[in-house]
């Protein structure tokens, strides 16, 4: 997942120099055993120019993707059912918030500020998870969100933080330890409904049968037609096959989503005990394309809505950043 | 896409009239500040993380929020990250050992051989 998309260059006002441009061969050699050794790279090394843009790339889709993620479960803190559950929604939309900051932080090692990060993602360059480009209609949709898209999530970042790339490494390890409680509360709301009134289960069900599309494509594109994985596999960057993560998804999700009596809108998708591996249906992967760029039901909303906060924001931020007056109690 | 949104607040505030594009502008996004942080009184403070904020001050109420809401925390140190002052990682090789260093590490006396020696001895002369 995260394939593809925008890559940052060095803007032009900043010479690149000439090692930057090729690779040393004895350096990248080195690199390259340090790799293979289980060293991590940590952001004052010697890295190829590759690598780091790869790593920008990365690191800055999954910085856009949790802050994007926050809109479509926020939204629904207002209209949670129950005070515990509001409050829960609260901290997951605040954590997500906080993992957006981390991860940016750590692009930044990188070398890419994270003003040229938010106004590539204004601008449309820069993509996110493509998920968060479908609405979430029910309180159904938002408890498919917290468990499902969560779970996947979770396979993803427990896979990239064994990486090669220390800041990315030392972020995730936070995020995945605030991440099992996401999981959790969300399998907690899935239960509940799952084994509620019959409407419970109806608005369940429905939001399940919206959401497997967009989740068979979370973890992008079968290994057959993605690119250049090989190199960025022995870099580290990329930990796991998208088929590989998606087959880890299912075995360990259908089960717990069939244990509670609910269905999958996939009449083909079973294990194969033989191989181990699950049978599906191809997920339709030119509407895939077209929503990642831009043509989902939501893509428009989501980019107006953090748009809308940045500018509104602008006046606060600059506030903060001179002082004029001091607040004086009064005088009678 | 014509449809109403299924955020009330979008609704409500015209998101999708806001039309002009908005250019944030470096430095805008503030300063990234290290944040350290204490467990509990007498323990060390271990970095965690950094922040971003327009001044010291508010980094730390920041490094709060970010780094303190669920774990136990006692206290937090915020530094700018440009005021760190590091060896260039490149250099790494300077800290590696000499294969004898035995005389700086406990390890390198072995007193309870000499002991039982010396125990052993005084026995065999009684």
């Amino acid at each position: 997942m995260y394939g593809g998309g925008y890559i940052f260059d060095e803007p032009n006002k900043r010479q690149l120099k000439e090692e930057q441009l090729h690779d040393d061969p004895v350096k990248l050699t080195e690199f390259e055993a340090r790799i293979a050794r289980g060293e991590k790279i940590e952001p004052g090394d010697w890295m190829p120019s590759e690598y780091r843009r790869q790593l920008i790339r990365l690191i800055e889709q999954h910085a856009h993707s949790e802050i994007i993620g926050a809109l479509p479960e926020g939204t629904w803190i207002t209209r949670a059912p129950g005070f515990k559950r509001k409050l829960a929604l609260i901290a997951k939309v605040q954590d997500e918030i906080g993992h957006g900051q981390l991860l940016y932080n750590a692009a930044e090692t990188l070398g890419k500020s994270r003003e040229a990060m938010i106004n590539d993602l204004l601008s449309g360059k820069s993509k996110y998870s493509n998920v968060f480009n479908y609405p979430a209609e029910t309180w159904a949709d938002v408890t498919v969100i917290g468990f499902l898209i969560d779970a996947a999530a979770i396979v993803n970042q427990v896979a990239n933080a064994k990486g090669s790339y220390g800041p990315y490494c030392r972020a995730l390890e936070r995020i995945c330890y605030e991440e099992s409680f996401h999981l959790k509360q969300g399998h907690d709301a899935f239960i509940e409904l799952a084994t509620g009134t019959p409407a419970q289960k109806q608005m369940l069900q429905d939001a399940l049968n919206r959401w497997w599309q967009p989740i068979m494509h979370f973890f992008g594109p079968p290994d057959k037609t993605s690119v250049h994985s090989e190199k960025l596999m022995q870099w580290k960057v990329k930990m796991a096959s998208n088929d590989d993560m998606r087959n880890q998804f299912l075995d360990a999700y259908v089960p717990k989503i069939r244990e509670l009596g609910m269905t999958l809108p996939d009449p083909e998708l079973k294990k194969d005990e033989a191989t181990g591996k699950w049978q599906f249906s191809d997920p339709d992967w030119d509407l895939f394309k077209k929503v990642i760029n831009g043509g989902g039901p939501c893509n428009a909303e989501r980019l107006s809505v953090r748009q809308w906060a940045e500018e509104h924001g602008r006046w606060v931020r600059k506030a903060l950043m001179t002082p004029q007056k001091v607040n004086v109690a009064p005088v009678a | 896409m014509t449809q109403p949104s299924l955020d009330p607040r979008v609704n409500r505030l015209h998101l999708r009239d806001s039309g002009e594009p908005v250019e944030v502008q470096e430095g805008e996004n503030w300063n990234s500040f290290e944040v350290f942080h204490q467990e509990k009184r007498g323990a060390h403070h271990e970095h965690v993380g950094c922040v971003h904020a327009p001044n010291a001050q508010l980094a730390l109420v920041f490094a709060k929020e970010q780094f303190a809401r669920r774990k136990k925390c006692v206290n937090l140190w915020v530094v700018r990250s440009a005021d760190i002052l590091a060896f260039n990682a490149e250099d790494e090789d300077m800290f590696a050992n000499n294969a004898e260093k035995t005389y700086r590490d406990a390890s390198g006396f072995k007193v309870m051989e000499k002991i039982n020696q010396f125990k052993k001895s005084t026995n065999d002369k009684k």
